[in-house]
């Protein structure tokens, strides 16, 4: 069967609908005419229940997901989404509860909260815990707000720059920017770490604080960490931990006592709350006793009755979103970390760094390593074939998706040329791995053999490669009857 | 060795081998040594049904849409929410996908976000939408920061005293760092001419809010040429259901508008994860923040979708994005999408015919009770009602008999009095408004 389905709206025939509501059971009040739209909903579609739901079962299927086969994706950390937390959250005292119905109609919810930023802060060493950030970059706007906010309450008037690795997340400099401050960018050494010589220079009584993945996006462990955060320190600045790859360290290394003050947490990430095609992520954040005024509030406590209630710290930097987090998402981490516990956790992250060390182990001879070392929970190699001429990592990542395998994040980080990067996760079988394995071997094997078979990739895709120059130069972003009929029409 | 593994041992020891080190724990010998494998004080593991019961005694202690009537909103509702919706939420193949980077195997989800903004621009007659922000209130948040980029030398925001108090508190804290002037909103019972008063050529940016934070409708014709003719922008925020049957922000010239979509199927969830709609005109498209998926064409011709306008994101420009907004809401969207396609064209106008109605018959049997008063004006599903007792009290009252009182406006809007803003959706059957009604009589 074909897998191009019709827009919506092509299916749509006046008249129809697709719900059952009440009746109107009270007398009538007149509308306010000077108050009503004008085009009465004219392009709205209309549809049956069960059109509505062939429509978008159909559509469904011309996705990768977890559920139907592995996805590497370097900083992404696509694990298992276990079916029990999608069940839970559900349960009507979390999902029908109102935000606002009080501490004393929310003691189950509450006392859910309170337990999970007690469960971070232990597993990340800190001393207290925020849930409220709605993903992870909205978490970093966070630590630096109250990294600007701890300065000034100090009297500490000229800290304006944040020191940002080369390597770093875009989130990380763009988040900077949003709070103000210049981001100063840090080179990194031979070895795929922060170059200490650079760094020391950068310090300077601006340094309001450095931002810093570790495992880094290299997937590599930044040894020299506890000289990295004493040297900040030593300067009068703060670190901040971009916990975009906590999945390496569970139970491994706790990076409050590494020497960082303020982390997030991807929960979408290492807690396994599903990605759901781009969101809803959740970005908790964790900092020490001397940051902890500053955190976004409500935070919950406990009252001295025993009873769970809901607080603002008090130098608190403000509301970063309404309510009280992404709630649905915090469930389903309670319920991860209660699953597993302190042996479980370890083994996850011990499982996540095997995984992607085998990966390394069995590629490097083909696809050259960014750095030659052990990894963390991930790999970063060069899509540089020996022999292959005129073949580029966009292609073996074209290429894998005709092997069945969801492509690995690539160009990332921006200094690695032709960057591969792979993260198997621990839910993977070895299996898998071993699929994956012999999949980018053969494709090497092409690459050098038969170059075009990766040029022309993907053919066993719903679509082939996509015109997206044209996407962006004439950009259509809604449905248009005519803009569709040029499209089809070529 | 926990059921989220999937590697035996026999299997560990091969894979050690292949990567030539003795132990799992050499492959950690960059962390330093005295920080290595620290103690976590965590509880002991329990099994799925051992989880089962312990949650379902958590959700047991909250109050929620199946114990509780729920008369509450101020910024979540409680609307009706299709079977239909949470049936396609579960699909792995939605719920468990990346973020659609590799287009040719993420049309679903493309497809799907692409629908979701042109069901956005056709409710609200707003040219584009984005695949969305966390919440209303970032939503509002990033309106103002798009406005600062869009109007140069500009560095004020003005923001009507109508706009939910949470999302006045997200814009602070979101342009705390920047050196702007929020104002607009500092005076109790400061009206939209008050704040329009306010614009001038140094604004950027009036924010208001249609109904209001207190549920009132607004007539907002003429108001953004007003604005315009100062050279600033306007931003309206609306609730999603009332465009059912009121004016659009694309009708009264709005340059951005933007809601909370909860209220499109995504139900109560204790406030979170929801959804944040942000449109504009197509001139700003350039400066939005958020994805955006665009429709072209694969190599063999075929009609397709894909992120575009990616120049603006934070993975490309780094320090000079419009926002550092990476992850978003891309599942609540689809939730949306799925609510607006069930409820089509009918079921919107109906909804939103049914809340009108069904608020306004509560309104007018609480008005005529003893004690009581309902503010006047036009309005929606929500209104003030000004209660002859402390609204704690008439709540805890009210809290017996299972039901979800008002919003105490005590905090927010001290000189109201002993006020609370009730909200009636299509949710509160008649019988349901009656016993309310009865309860508010027996506390007068």
């Amino acid at each position: 069967m074909d897998n191009f389905e019709p827009h919506i709206y092509e299916l749509s025939a006046p008249g129809k609908h697709g719900t059952n509501l009440p009746r109107l059971d009270v007398p009538e009040t007149d509308l306010p005419e000077n108050l009503l739209r004008q085009d009465d909903l004219n392009d709205f579609p209309e549809l049956t229940e069960l059109e509505v739901v062939r429509h978008y079962t159909r559509i469904s299927r011309n996705n990768a997901s977890i559920d139907t086969g592995p996805i590497f994706l370097g900083s992404c950390t696509m694990k298992g989404n276990p079916k029990l937390h999608e069940e839970v959250a559900r349960y009507a005292g979390f999902a029908a509860a109102h935000p606002l119905q009080g501490d004393a109609l929310s003691q189950g919810a509450l006392r859910l909260m309170y337990e999970l930023q007690h469960y971070l802060g232990e597993i990340s060493g800190f001393e207290a815990v925020s849930l409220q950030p709605a993903a992870g970059a909205q978490g970093e706007f966070t630590g630096i707000l109250a990294f600007r906010a701890y300065h000034l309450d100090r009297g500490d008037h000229d800290r304006t720059e944040v020191l940002v690795p080369n390597a770093a997340h875009g989130t990380n400099p763009a988040t900077a920017a949003m709070a103000g401050l210049k981001v100063v960018e840090l080179k990194s050494d031979a070895r795929g770490n922060v170059d200490m010589d650079d760094l020391r220079a950068r310090l300077s009584p601006r340094t309001a604080g450095m931002m810093l993945t570790n495992p880094n996006t290299l997937g590599l462990f930044e040894d020299q960490i506890v000289e990295i955060c004493r040297l900040v320190h030593e300067a009068g600045g703060l670190m901040y931990g971009d916990g975009a790859n906590f999945n390496a360290i569970l139970g491994i290394a706790r990076p409050g006592e590494l020497g960082f003050d303020f982390m997030h947490y991807n929960l979408h990430k290492t807690f396994t709350t599903p990605h759901g095609g781009g969101g809803p992520g959740s970005g908790a954040v964790g900092c020490t006793a001397a940051l902890a005024p500053f955190l976004p509030g409500p935070r919950v406590r406990k009252a001295p009755d025993g009873s769970y209630e809901l607080y603002t710290p008090e130098k608190s930097i403000g509301r970063m979103k309404a309510f009280h987090g992404n709630f649905g998402m915090l469930v389903r981490a309670w319920t991860y970390i209660r699953t597993l516990g302190e042996e479980g956790l370890r083994e996850v992250s011990e499982t996540a760094v095997l995984n992607a060390n085998y990966v390394r182990a069995r590629l490097k001879d083909l696809y050259p390593q960014a750095v030659d070392r052990i990894c963390m929970h991930e790999t970063v190699l060069k899509g540089q074939i020996a022999g292959a001429s005129g073949v580029r990592t966009l292609d073996i990542a074209k290429r894998l998706i005709d092997y069945g395998f969801h492509p690995p994040t690539i160009y990332f980080p921006l200094i690695v040329p032709e960057a591969l990067m792979i993260e198997p996760t621990e839910t993977e079988s070895k299996r898998t791995l071993d699929q994956f394995i012999e999949a980018m071997r053969a494709i090497a094997r092409e690459a050098v053999e038969t170059p075009e078979l990766l040029h022309e990739a993907p053919t066993r895709a719903p679509v082939r490669r996509l015109d997206e120059v044209r996407a962006a130069r004439q950009p259509v972003l809604r449905y248009d009857a005519e803009a569709f009929r040029r499209l089809r029409e070529g | 060795m926990s059921h989220y593994i999937s590697i035996t041992e026999a299997e560990r020891a091969e894979m050690l081998k292949a990567i030539g080190v003795a132990s799992t724990a050499d492959l950690f010998a960059d962390v330093p040594a005295d920080k290595r494998f620290p103690r976590l004080e965590l509880p002991a593991p329990l099994s799925e049904p051992e989880l089962v019961r312990e949650l379902q005694a958590l959700a047991s202690q909250n109050a929620n849409a199946q114990s509780h009537s729920i008369f509450l909103g101020a910024g979540a509702y409680n609307h009706f929410v299709p079977a239909a919706v949470d049936q396609i939420l579960r699909r792995g193949e939605f719920y468990t996908a990346y973020t659609p980077y590799q287009p040719e195997i993420s049309q679903g989800t493309l497809q799907a976000i692409f629908e979701y903004q042109s069901l956005i621009c056709s409710l609200t007659g707003m040219e584009i939408a984005n695949a969305s922000h966390y919440d209303g209130a970032t939503a509002i948040a990033e309106a103002a920061i798009m406005a600062l980029n869009l109007v140069r030398n500009r560095r004020k925001i003005v923001v009507a005293r109508g706009v939910h108090p949470q999302y006045r508190a997200v814009l602070r804290t979101y342009l705390q760092a920047l050196d702007v002037t929020i104002t607009g909103d500092e005076t109790p019972g400061a009206t939209l001419e008050d704040a329009l008063a306010l614009v001038d050529e140094q604004t950027a940016l009036l924010i208001v809010q249609s109904p209001d934070f207190l549920g009132r409708l607004h007539d907002l014709r003429g108001l953004a040429e007003r604005v315009q003719a100062r050279g600033a922008l306007l931003a309206v925020h609306f609730d999603p259901i009332a465009l059912g049957l009121f004016q659009t922000p694309g009708e009264v010239g709005a340059d951005i508008a933007t809601a909370e979509g909860q209220p499109l199927g995504l139900g109560l969830g204790f406030g979170g994860p929801y959804l944040g709609i942000f449109t504009a005109r197509q001139k700003h498209v350039h400066k939005i923040a958020g994805r955006l998926v665009g429709a072209t064409k694969d190599v063999e011709g075929r009609l397709a979708y894909v992120l575009t306008l990616r120049a603006r994101e934070q993975d490309i420009r780094r320090e000079r994005a419009t926002s550092n907004i990476c992850t978003n809401q891309g599942l609540m969207a689809l939730a949306a999408t799925v609510y607006m396609s069930l409820m089509g064209k009918q079921g919107m106008r109906r909804v939103a015919e049914l809340c009108y109605q069904r608020a306004h018959y509560a309104a007018a049997q609480i008005a005529a009770l003893p004690g009581y008063a309902v503010h006047g004006g036009p309005f929606f599903k929500e209104f003030v009602v000004r209660c002859p007792r402390p609204v704690a009290e008439i709540n805890a009252a009210l809290r017996e008999q299972r039901i979800v009182g008002g919003y105490d406006l005590g905090a927010d809007e001290p000189e109201l009095g002993n006020a609370m803003l009730l909200a009636v959706t299509e949710m509160n059957s008649r019988a349901e408004i009656d016993r309310l009604v009865d309860v508010l009589r027996s506390v007068a």
